[in-house]
């Protein structure tokens, strides 16, 4: 059984989760705000500027980058080290230094790496853009990462590891392993950025992949599920729907995501039955993900009013709904028939979005809402922010994969069209032309969803600012009298 | 026999067919460790309730303030 005896919060380290969730609210801003420039230079290309530092393909890593590790990669630094320390009631290993190190290492390394993407220094590789050096920095404020997580395990107070932490815990472990096999390179010297990937041709592909959809299964997966496992039950006011179908839930996904990255790569030059396999183990995916989905949805059973009056339980259960909807899309659009329309169109960028704005981004905020009061002994500084925050981000996320899916949908259709003589039946510019459409409502989506960030930051910068003033305010009583 | 057994493990070819059956039965232990006994079953779902044992007055403060809000906003 769990002791029940929580330390107060002086007793946990608060500091550094309150410097991770500002710096995650900061590269949100920063990552979707590239991103709807860059969506907007897909629709006004004049937006160039002729200008090579912010064209799509130097900005477009640097959204990426903004908002993956950025806002993605900080907010789970600061929930990791929340949820860690409240589960465990322990304070977190490392002092104060090796949490700070992680920190600065950490956003030193993703700030530099996007100035180096401006001026057109990257590896290439898809999610895993970082140059050779910003790469072994990484790989070692990682080491420290997974060291501090695993040393305040090992002094947890409770005996048992709540579901949340092994969550957090396989998102370490793969990330580590994922980041340094598919960074393994050779510099062309060492004063130089630029370096040739170990791997090649057909090999050099299946690694990147291998990465590129672990890192979406565990870094945008796994770890925001540990988010959702810990935040939905304490904002529910109860406890998580099935415990046991957490644990199967856990090691359902554990299992079966490193075989999938393949179907990034149907109907290329890869072995085949290689193809088959990833396809199969995606399929079978959509069990343990709609397993985890109703066990967060259900956790509010009982309570469904909640979601009339509560606009954090209304992120949260949206999130958990985009994510019901992303992972049966995503094995959909795994299958090699699907994948021959989808693949090389907008549906592919729609679907990611559908899980990065629906379910990362939402669970995020919802996440932080709960978080950030708690975390400055305050009150929200305003719910009706939050409302409006959550209709903003719901529209935004849901005008987007639209206009993607009749974007995508409409390019491959158009794309394999043929005439009544076998010729194609639309010339290439025909394809981009009626796409004009599609791609206006996307920067749009993107507008509303970045309007609710804005929001957000606002809405948070007034709840830490009184927060101070309510801790300046006794004191100052207490100096006069 | 023992040695090819061994043998067959270890051959590189037979790698697919080899991690196929550790991870398989794993996770069928796994689901019957988790599912078969009931004594098992109420201690597993004993850790539910966790996330709610850390209630401090940071959370108490917070949760009545949304409480009444969410009753004036009704």
């Amino acid at each position: 059984m769990a002791h029940s005896a929580a330390l107060s919060s002086e007793q946990y380290n608060y500091d550094i989760v309150k410097k991770f969730a500002i710096a995650s609210i900061i590269w949100g801003i920063l990552g979707m705000t590239a991103g709807v420039y860059i969506a907007s230079e897909l629709a006004w290309p004049f937006l160039n500027f002729d200008i090579a530092q912010i064209t799509f393909g130097r900005l477009r890593p640097l959204h990426t980058s903004g908002v993956i590790f950025g806002f993605g990669g900080n907010a789970l630094f600061a929930t990791s080290y929340y949820v860690v320390q409240r589960t465990c009631q322990t304070r977190l290993a490392g002092g104060t230094f090796w949490p700070n190190f992680t920190f600065w290492g950490w956003n030193a390394s993703i700030l530099i790496a996007g100035l180096l993407y401006l001026q057109g220094f990257t590896q290439a590789r898809e999610y895993a853009e970082p140059v050779w050096f910003i790469d072994l920095a990484i790989a070692v404020v990682w080491v420290v990462y997974f060291l501090i997580f695993t040393v305040t395990l090992v002094k947890r107070n409770q005996p048992h590891i709540y579901v949340a932490n092994w969550f957090y815990m396989s998102f370490i472990l793969a990330t580590a392993l994922l980041h340094i096999f598919n960074n393994l390179a050779v510099p062309i010297s060492l004063t130089s950025p630029v370096s040739y990937s170990l791997f090649s041709g057909a090999q050099d592909a299946m690694t990147q992949w291998w990465y590129g959809h672990n890192a979406v299964g565990f870094f945008l997966t796994a770890a925001f599920l540990g988010m959702m496992y810990y935040f939905v039950p304490k904002q529910a006011g109860r406890p998580v729907y099935s415990y046991r179908l957490s644990i199967i839930h856990f090691w359902a996904l554990s299992f079966m995501y490193m075989w999938v990255g393949t179907h990034h790569l149907h109907w290329t030059a890869i072995p085949d039955w290689t193809s088959t396999l990833a396809a199969a183990f995606s399929i079978m995916l959509l069990m343990p993900s709609w397993g985890g989905m109703i066990n967060g949805i259900m956790t509010l059973s009982g309570a469904w009013d909640k979601l009339r009056t509560d606009p954090i339980m209304m992120f949260m259960i949206t999130a958990l709904s985009f994510y019901g909807m992303s992972t049966f899309e995503g094995p959909m659009m795994s299958l090699k028939s699907v994948n021959a329309l989808s693949h090389y169109t907008d549906w592919t960028v729609g679907h990611v979005h559908s899980g990065a704005l629906g379910w990362v981004a939402m669970i995020t905020f919802a996440s932080f809402y709960h978080m950030i009061p708690r975390l400055w002994n305050t009150t929200l500084y305003s719910m009706q922010l939050v409302y409006t925050h959550f209709f903003l981000a719901t529209i935004g996320t849901i005008l987007y994969i639209t206009a993607l899916w009749v974007s995508g949908i409409g390019q491959g259709l158009m794309l394999r069209a043929f005439d009544e003589y076998g010729n194609l039946a639309y010339t290439f510019v025909e394809t981009v032309a009626f796409m004009h459409g599609p791609l206006v409502a996307r920067a749009v989506g993107g507008l509303f969803f970045l309007s609710g960030m804005l929001l957000m930051a606002f809405n948070i910068y007034m709840t830490i600012a009184r927060a101070k003033q309510e801790s300046t305010v006794p004191a100052t009583a207490a100096a006069k009298a | 026999m023992l040695t090819d057994f061994w043998t067959w493990i270890l051959d590189l070819g037979n790698s697919k067919t080899v991690a196929l059956l550790i991870f398989f039965t794993t996770f069928v232990g796994i689901v019957i460790y988790v599912y078969s006994s009931r004594k098992r079953s109420e201690r597993l779902e004993s850790y539910r309730y966790m996330p709610l044992m850390d209630e401090d007055e940071a959370d108490k403060r917070v949760k009545a303030a949304e409480a009444s809000q969410a009753k004036g906003e009704k």
